[in-house]
C-alpha cells in the first residue's frame, strides 16, 4: 500500500496508466472489432491468385486516374480520381460491371454504360479482390441477400418512399440533382447492382450501412424495386411514369389538338364553285 | 293520313305544354337563333362538354370515394400496399381503380376531363381576347370567364388533393406553405383550413366538401350565367362579306348548329374516353400513401398550377426578418404575384382598353388580331410570361431529359422571365405590322394569278388578280383603333381631363395603342410609302401593269 502512494508520485507515473489504458482500450478493440484483417477479406472474396490478377488489371485500366497503389490522385483539369482504400469490392463490382467504371470523359457524374471488352465477371471479381485487400470495406452481395423473391415487396416500398424517391422518383425513373449531377434510372440495375450502390454509396448517393438498412430490407427494398419494374400499367401507356408533366403534355398534345381538328371538320364549309 | 298533318300524339302534347308554358313562343322565337360558323368558336365548348362529363363520371366516384384520414391497414386487390397504413381516403381511391368495375377508367376519365377542362377555357379565353370580342357589351362575361377559370384552378387543386397519395400530398404541403406564408393572419387561417397542425385530420374532408358542393355549384351557375348572357347578347363574329355590328351571319340553332353542337359534345366524350382508355393518368398506387416525412422526385402540380410551381422554384430564397416575425418572399411573392398580374391583368383589360382607347360602341364584328397590334403584342407577351413559369415549373424534367444542369434552367429562367416577355411584345408588334402589311399589299396589287405574261418589250410580268370577294371582305375588316381627343386646342390648352399626368399618360398610352392604325389603310387607297407615279394603281386581270419593289 506504502510503495503504491510513493510510486504513484513518480514522474513517470502518469504516462505509465496513460499507456496501460490505451493497451486496454486497443486490445478491447481488438478483440471486439470484426475487420483488420485484410488477407481473410481478399480471401474472402477471391482467391489470392485474384488479387495479384486484379493488381494487374488496375495498374492497366485504373491506375492512371486512381494512382498505382490506389492512393488517389488530383490533377485540376486532368485525370483525377478518389482514393480506393477501404471502398471495397461491393464498389469496385458496383462502379465497373455497369460500365460507369473506367471513366470515359471527365464530368459532373459516370454515366451507365456498356463496359469494355475486357470486362467480365472474372476480371471484374480478380479486380475487386485486388481492391478489396487494400483496405477490406463492404463485399459483394450473396444471390440470396439479393433475390427479389425472398423480400416483401410492401415494406420494401415504404422503404423505398422513405430514402430513395426524393432522388430517384416514385418508380426509380430518375431524377435530377444539382450541378449536372443526376439520380440514375433503377431501370437497368441488377439486383446486385441496387444492393451495392446502397451499400457503397456511388458517387452522389449516401450510404445506406447495415445499421441504417438491414440487409433484410435491402432485399425487401430490391423486391419493391424489381417488381414495380414488371408491374404492367393497368391504366393504359405509362407516359415515362414521370408524373403529370407527361400527363400534361399529352392533354394539350393530343387531346386538346384532337378536339380542335374536330372542330375544324364539323365547321368546315364546302368552298362554293364560282361559276361566272 | 298525309305527311303534312301533324301525329295526334305529338299535337297533343305540344298543345297541352304550349298553353300552360309558353313554350311555342319561346321555341320559335329562340330555335331559329343564329350561330356563326368558325371552328374557333366551338373552343369553348370543349370546356363546356368536358364539365358535363366531370359532373357525371365525379358523380360515380362519390359512390366509393371515403373522404377520411382515418387510417386503415389496405387490404385490396393491388398487392404491392397489402399491409401497408394508410388513410381511408387513398384505401379507397385504390378501391375504385382496382376493385370497382370501370372504376379506373372513370378515374382516369375524370382526370384528363379536368386537364381538358382547363385547357378548353384557356384557349377559349385567348380567342376571345386576341380577336377583341371582350369589348363592350360583352365585358362582364369576360368577368364571368375569368373567375371561372380562377374558380377552376381551385377546383383542380382540391380535387387534386383528395386522394390522399404522395403525389397530392405534395401539393398540399405547398398549399399550406402558401397559406402559412401570409403575413398576420398566415397561421390562423392554416389552423383553420386544416383543423389543427398539418396536415391534421380535417383536410381531406374539408376539400371534398369543396370540390364536390361548393366550387362545382358555382361554376354550375357561373356557366349558366355565361351562357344566357353569351345567348341575349348574341354571338360576335369575324369581319367578312355581309357581316355587320348588325346582323349575325351562320346557321340557324336548330337544325344546324344543335346537330354540330351535339356531334362536338361526342367528340368531346370520344377523346375523353380514348385517353382514359389508353394514356395512364395519376398513377396513385405507384405514388403510395401519403406520408409528410417523404416526397418524391419530380413531384409536379397538373398542368394549370405549372405556373405557379415554376414562379416558386424561380424564386431566390429571399426572407425579411423584423422584430422576431418572418415574411417570407421567398413563398409569398411567387405564389401571389404571377397570378394576380395574370387574373387581375385579365379582368381588367376590357376596361383599360377602354380607358385608352376611349372607345364606348358597341361591338360586334371581331377584330383579327394583326389588326390590333399592340393588344396583340399584350397577349402574346402574357403567354410568354406564364409559358416560361409554366416551363420552368418542370425544371427537373427538363434537366434529366435534355442534361442541362438544374441550376442553369433556374438561371437562365430567372432572366428569361424579364426578357422573355419584351422580347415576345416586339416580335409580335413586327409580325402584325407586316401581316397588315401584306393585307394591304393584296388589296391594292391583288394576288398571283400564276399566270407569266411577256410585254412587247420583252419584260416578263406576273399578272396580279383582284382578290376573291370574301377574302376582299376579311382584308378590308380592318378598324382604325380610335384614340381619344387629346390634341391641345388653337391656344396650346389640352382638352379638360388631359391637363393632370394621369390624363397625360392616357393621352400618350392613347397615341400608341393606336399609332399605326392610320398608317396602313386597308380602304383602298394607298397609304405611305405608296406615291403617285409609281407605276401599278389599278390591277385587272387584263391590265398590263406588275406589281414588284415590295
Amino acid at each position: 500500500m506504502n510503495s503504491i502512494t510513493a510510486r504513484r508520485r513518480h514522474p513517470l507515473a502518469r504516462y505509465a496508466v496513460l499507456l496501460l489504458a490505451l493497451s486496454l482500450l486497443g486490445g478491447v478493440y481488438a478483440l471486439l472489432m470484426p475487420g483488420g484483417d485484410r488477407a481473410d477479406a481478399a480471401i474472402a472474396s477471391g482467391k489470392a491468385d485474384d488479387v495479384a490478377a486484379g493488381k494487374e488489371l488496375f495498374a492497366a485500366h485504373c491506375a492512371s486516374c486512381h494512382g498505382l497503389n490506389a492512393e488517389g490522385s488530383y490533377a485540376p483539369g486532368g485525370a483525377s480520381g478518389p482514393s480506393l482504400i477501404g471502398v471495397g469490392a461491393a464498389a469496385v463490382d458496383f462502379q465497373v460491371s455497369s460500365g460507369r467504371m473506367p471513366f470515359a470523359n471527365p464530368g459532373p457524374q459516370a454515366p451507365r454504360k456498356r463496359p469494355p471488352e475486357w470486362v467480365n465477371p472474372e476480371t471484374v471479381k480478380q479486380l475487386a479482390a485486388y481492391v478489396q485487400s487494400l483496405g477490406g470495406g463492404p463485399t459483394k452481395p450473396s444471390l440470396e441477400a439479393v433475390d427479389p423473391a425472398k423480400g416483401d415487396p410492401a415494406k420494401g416500398g415504404e422503404l423505398f418512399r422513405a430514402n430513395c424517391i426524393q432522388c430517384h422518383n416514385f418508380v426509380g425513373a430518375g431524377g435530377a440533382l444539382t450541378y449536372g449531377k443526376y439520380a440514375p434510372s433503377l431501370e437497368p440495375a441488377t439486383p446486385t447492382q441496387i444492393y451495392e450502390a446502397m451499400a457503397t454509396g456511388p458517387q452522389a448517393m449516401p450510404v445506406f450501412n447495415d445499421s441504417t438498412i438491414t440487409p433484410e430490407q435491402k432485399r425487401d427494398m430490391i423486391a419493391y424495386i424489381v417488381g414495380v419494374r414488371h408491374e404492367p400499367n393497368p391504366g393504359g401507356n405509362g407516359l415515362g411514369r414521370i408524373g403529370p408533366v407527361t400527363e400534361g403534355l399529352v392533354a394539350w398534345v393530343g387531346g386538346l389538338s384532337l378536339l380542335i381538328i374536330a372542330a375544324i371538320w364539323i365547321t368546315a364549309k364546302k368552298r362554293q364553285v364560282n361559276h361566272d | 293520313m298525309s305527311l303534312d298533318t301533324v301525329p295526334k300524339p305529338i299535337a297533343g302534347t305540344s298543345t297541352f305544354l304550349d298553353d300552360r308554358i309558353g313554350a311555342g313562343n319561346f321555341l320559335k322565337r329562340n330555335l331559329r337563333k343564329v350561330f356563326p360558323d368558325h371552328w374557333s368558336f366551338l373552343l369553348g365548348e370543349i370546356a363546356l362538354y368536358s364539365f358535363v362529363i366531370l359532373l357525371l363520371t365525379g358523380t360515380f366516384l362519390t359512390f366509393w370515394f371515403k373522404p377520411s384520414m382515418g387510417e386503415v391497414v389496405y387490404k385490396g386487390a393491388y398487392e404491392p400496399l397489402v399491409g401497408v397504413h394508410m388513410s381511408e381516403a387513398y384505401a379507397s381511391a385504390l378501391h375504385i381503380s382496382f376493385d370497382v368495375r370501370g372504376g379506373l377508367l372513370i378515374r382516369q376519365i375524370h382526370h384528363w376531363a379536368a386537364l381538358l377542362f382547363v385547357a378548353g377555357m384557356m384557349v377559349h379565353m385567348l380567342r376571345v381576347f386576341f380577336t377583341g370580342a371582350y369589348r363592350k357589351p360583352r365585358e362582364l362575361n369576360w368577368i364571368i370567364g375569368v373567375l371561372l377559370l380562377t374558380l377552376a384552378l381551385l377546383e383542380g387543386l382540391t380535387g387534386y388533393s383528395l386522394p390522399d397519395d404522395l403525389l397530392s400530398g405534395a401539393g398540399l404541403r405547398i398549399t399550406e406553405g402558401v397559406a402559412i406564408s401570409l403575413p398576420l393572419v398566415g397561421t390562423y387561417i392554416t389552423f383553420f383550413l386544416f383543423g389543427g397542425e398539418y396536415p391534421g385530420e380535417d383536410v381531406i374532408s374539408r376539400f371534398y366538401s369543396l370540390h364536390i358542393l361548393l366550387i362545382p355549384g358555382i361554376l354550375l351557375a357561373l356557366i349558366s350565367a355565361h351562357m344566357i348572357l353569351m345567348w341575349v347578347q348574341k354571338h360576335t363574329q369575324m369581319p367578312g362579306k355581309g357581316r355587320t355590328e348588325t346582323n349575325v351571319v351562320g346557321a340557324p340553332f336548330y337544325p344546324t348548329f344543335m346537330v354540330k353542337s351535339g356531334a362536338y359534345f361526342l367528340f368531346t366524350f370520344g377523346v375523353l374516353a380514348l385517353l382514359g382508355t389508353f394514356a395512364q393518368i395519376n398513377p396513385i398506387w405507384l405514388f403510395g400513401p401519403y406520408t409528410p416525412a417523404d416526397i418524391s422526385a419530380g413531384s409536379q402540380p397538373d398542368f394549370y398550377m405549372g405556373f405557379l410551381e415554376g414562379a416558386l422554384r424561380l424564386m431566390p430564397a429571399w426572407e425579411i426578418n423584423f422584430l422576431g416575425y418572418t415574411l417570407p418572399l421567398s413563398v409569398l411573392i411567387p405564389a401571389l404575384v404571377p397570378m394576380g398580374i395574370i387574373m387581375t391583368g385579365l379582368a381588367l383589360y376590357p376596361f383599360a382598353e377602354r380607358w385608352i382607347t376611349g372607345d364606348n360602341r358597341e361591338h360586334h364584328l371581331t377584330d383579327r388580331p394583326r389588326n390590333n397590334p399592340h393588344r396583340t403584342s399584350i397577349g402574346i407577351s402574357g403567354i410568354t410570361f406564364y409559358g416560361i413559369l409554366w416551363l420552368l415549373g418542370a425544371n427537373d424534367e427538363i434537366s434529366s431529359t435534355f442534361h442541362i444542369p438544374l441550376y442553369t434552367t433556374t438561371e437562365v429562367g430567372r432572366v428569361a422571365i424579364f426578357v422573355g416577355p419584351a422580347i415576345a411584345y416586339f416580335v409580335a408588334y413586327r409580325m402584325c405590322i407586316g401581316l397588315q402589311r401584306r393585307d394591304q399589299e393584296t388589296l391594292l396589287h391583288g394576288v398571283e394569278s400564276g399566270v407569266i405574261k411577256r410585254l412587247p418589250h420583252g419584260e416578263y410580268i406576273e399578272v396580279h388578280v383582284p382578290p376573291a370577294e370574301d377574302l376582299a371582305a376579311l382584308v378590308q375588316g380592318k378598324k382604325r383603333i380610335p384614340a381619344i381627343e387629346a390634341a391641345p386646342d388653337g391656344e396650346g390648352v389640352p382638352p379638360k381631363g388631359m391637363r393632370n399626368p394621369l390624363g397625360r399618360l392616357r393621352a400618350k398610352l392613347s397615341e400608341t395603342y393606336s399609332a399605326d392604325s392610320e398608317a396602313i389603310s386597308l380602304d383602298g387607297h394607298h397609304g405611305d410609302g405608296h406615291g403617285e407615279g409609281h407605276g401599278h394603281a389599278g390591277v385587272g386581270a387584263g391590265d398590263e401593269t406588275k406589281a414588284i419593289g415590295h
